[in-house]
């Protein structure tokens, strides 16, 4: 029952105080607590948030094992060095080319690629990129839909017109096409926007390109939500009391927004990370030499055929990455706002 | 009806314009580089590039510029910066085999969430559909470039029991142009078949506690035509809507990771390619040719839906 009170508490909320609802929710708690309460519930959910926190613990870390175990950088060759396995000499990179496959042991853990870098410790200073960017992107895209739906609900007229057929021409794209094309033109000289410059290999370009492509997709719902949260009855009554728009729209309305913009973000980080994988798939994400998921599993499939660790590898991270986030997210969906249909193309 | 069709189709054709603007600006505004520098290559003399410059028209202000691009897209007279080629035709070329690829796709996708969803949601709870939900997770979160090149290296270069890659048309021989496309379909399809039957399943759900279902039942109806007949009926139609547009997303989006693992030599491996090359007319092309489509498509669906449920009209 209490599941279905959760949209009508949405409204009833007056300045959406966490767990001060007066909404008719069962025993009295806030939609907030039963959310909590509903998670906690979910311990599928609860591992896979767990298993994300362990892989961004291991990628925060990457240079405890670049130091201490493996003992080489993200971007050191070892083409002509040899390391010992199982009391052999090998050859990091073999004379055919063929770098050497895991070892399992702290030098070159899960083997080299073809350059006789250590692919454990590319694998994870490229997940400090991936995460990065995934987590960077979904905060820029958060931040713009919530600025462009509050405006656009709240003001209707003219400035919803402007914003809503922006937003149309922004969705007549393919996420993957709008974000090739964004970054390929950015790469070609970087960016040069009065004071602010960014280089064309910059990690701050894909980031910029995928926090923006995935705009429309989050900025559309929450302007319907916006237009519907205008017209209740306490937002009518902070407007008696004389608050101007920004007070109406930042402390009545956007308090309402929060677990739309939660169930939200899990899955925005997922797909940012796919999203920045496929982009340098393509060679419009992240450039080389500096590692990330993406060109890792760029790399290693154009190898394939002679060195299949070096696909597997991070595409297993990345995998794992995603999963986790979306197993997850549908926990804090199903905790929040069970019926909310949301969906982010990849 | 008709107002309403043509209020959107005025609207399709603004939308129209402005992706063409859009996509002529990401290309000619936003590149911090000079085009005629890079199509000269290293060591160019400044008279090469003076005429580079002129022969392309780089010098012209750049509402000229739009206007020549324009013309040469719906003309045809685009040409590669590269290699000179004529954009148009290549991309004629690549039509017949990205279509190949996503129809089939879209097909499969279709049969096999139908399928598991209806299954899984009969079974709800079950261990069977639990496993289910997992695959099903498991097939979103995966990158299909990724899945592709391993089926590609390890079911058709190691195992021997699919081509590695390529593509054969189909008036040349039917079933060697969809045993060629086994693969590249399983790969596009696995993600939307994992989105599906979860859609599938939650409404499936859904309309099993209706009072139509009960009713049926009730009347003595068999459960599998209670199942058909009621539930998988009323269930579908989110879906089907779903699937057409995505299937324009495909056609622009998954497509180009699968034609480049799978070398299809599509459009999608055309726009991949140009990528590469930084060669900016075919991915201009590309990219206005996808977003018309998928525009195209978006306003036939909503007139379809007018067509069959008036309320709309009005909105």
């Amino acid at each position: 029952m209490t599941a279905e009170n959760r949209s009508a508490d949405l409204g009833l909320d007056v300045g959406g105080r966490p767990g001060g609802g007066w909404g008719p929710s069962a025993e009295g708690a806030g939609p907030w607590r039963l959310g909590l309460r509903r998670m906690r519930r979910n311990p599928v959910a609860l591992a896979f948030g767990a298993l994300f926190l362990v892989l961004v613990g291991a990628c925060v870390a990457a240079p405890v094992w670049a130091d201490e175990i493996a003992g080489t950088g993200p971007f050191e060759n070892h083409l002509s060095d040899t390391v010992v396995v199982d009391g052999e000499t090998t050859n990091v990179v073999g004379f055919d080319g063929v770098p050497i496959g895991p070892t399992y042991q702290g030098e070159f853990f899960l083997g080299a690629d073809s350059n006789g870098r250590d692919i454990m410790v590319r694998l994870l200073y490229g997940g400090r990129n991936s995460l990065m960017i995934g987590v960077v992107a979904a905060l820029i895209t958060t931040f713009v839909s919530i600025f462009l739906g509050l405006l656009a609900g709240y003001f209707r007229g003219s400035v919803d017109w402007v914003i809503s057929r922006a937003l149309d021409v922004m969705w007549s794209f393919p996420v993957i096409i709008l974000g090739v094309a964004l970054g390929v033109s950015l790469q070609l000289g970087g960016l040069k926007l009065g004071p602010i410059e960014i280089e064309g290999g910059s990690l701050a370009i894909p980031t910029l390109v995928i926090g923006l492509v995935y705009v429309p997709y989050m900025a559309r719902p929450l302007r319907g939500q916006v237009l519907s949260l205008r017209e209740k009855d306490f937002v009518e009554a902070a407007r008696a009391q004389g608050a101007g728009p920004v007070r109406i729209m930042f402390s009545e309305i956007l308090p309402n927004l929060a677990s739309t913009i939660l169930v939200f973000g899990a899955l925005l980080v997922a797909n940012a990370v796919l999203l920045e994988a496929a982009l340098s798939f393509l060679g419009a994400g992240v450039q080389p030499p500096e590692p990330s998921w993406g060109n890792m599993i760029r790399e290693g499939v154009n190898r394939i055929a002679s060195a299949p660790h070096l696909a597997i590898a991070p595409g297993v991270m990345l995998t794992l990455t995603v999963l986790s986030l979306n197993v997850f997210g549908d926990g804090v969906r199903d905790a929040l706002d069970p019926r909310a249909k949301i969906r982010v193309e990849h | 009806m008709a107002r309403f069709v043509l209020r959107r189709l005025a609207g399709m054709v603004f939308v129209l314009f402005a992706v063409s603007v859009l996509t002529f600006l990401i290309f000619n505004v936003i590149p911090n580089s000079d085009p005629a520098v890079r199509m000269a290559g290293r060591q160019a003399s400044e008279s090469t590039i003076e005429a580079i410059r002129a022969e392309w028209g780089f010098d012209k202000s750049l509402p000229e510029q739009y206007v020549t691009t324009m013309k040469k897209v719906f003309t045809g007279d685009l040409e590669s910066q590269f290699t000179r080629l004529n954009v148009g035709e290549e991309i004629r070329k690549g039509i017949p085999r990205t279509l190949s690829l996503a129809v089939g796709a879209a097909i499969m996708w279709m049969v096999l969430a139908l399928a598991l969803g209806l299954f899984s949601a009969v079974r709800a709870g079950k261990f069977s559909d639990r496993f289910l939900t997992i695959l099903a997770l498991i097939g979103i979160s995966m990158p299909v470039f990724w899945v592709g090149a391993l089926m590609s290296h390890y079911l058709g270069f190691k195992l021997g029991l699919f081509p590695n890659g390529g593509y054969v048309e189909f008036a040349k021989d039917p079933l060697d142009w969809a045993y060629h496309l086994i693969l590249p379909w399983t790969a596009l399809s696995l993600l939307f078949i994992g989105f599906y039957s979860r859609v599938l399943r939650s409404n499936v759900l859904d309309t099993i506690n209706e009072d139509y279902v009960r009713t049926a039942r009730a009347k003595g109806l068999s459960e599998r035509r209670v199942m058909v007949r009621h539930v998988l009926r009323n269930s579908l139609i989110p879906i089907v809507t779903l699937w057409g547009l995505d299937f324009g997303a495909v056609v622009g989006g998954g497509a180009i990771l699968t034609e480049t693992v799978f070398g299809i030599q599509g459009v999608g491996q055309y726009f991949g390619d140009g990528i590469a090359q930084l060669d900016v007319p075919p991915v201009l092309a590309v990219t206005m040719l996808i977003a018309f489509f998928i525009v195209l498509l978006n306003t036939i669906v909503d007139i379809a839906y007018a067509a069959l449920d008036p309320r709309i009209r009005l909105q």
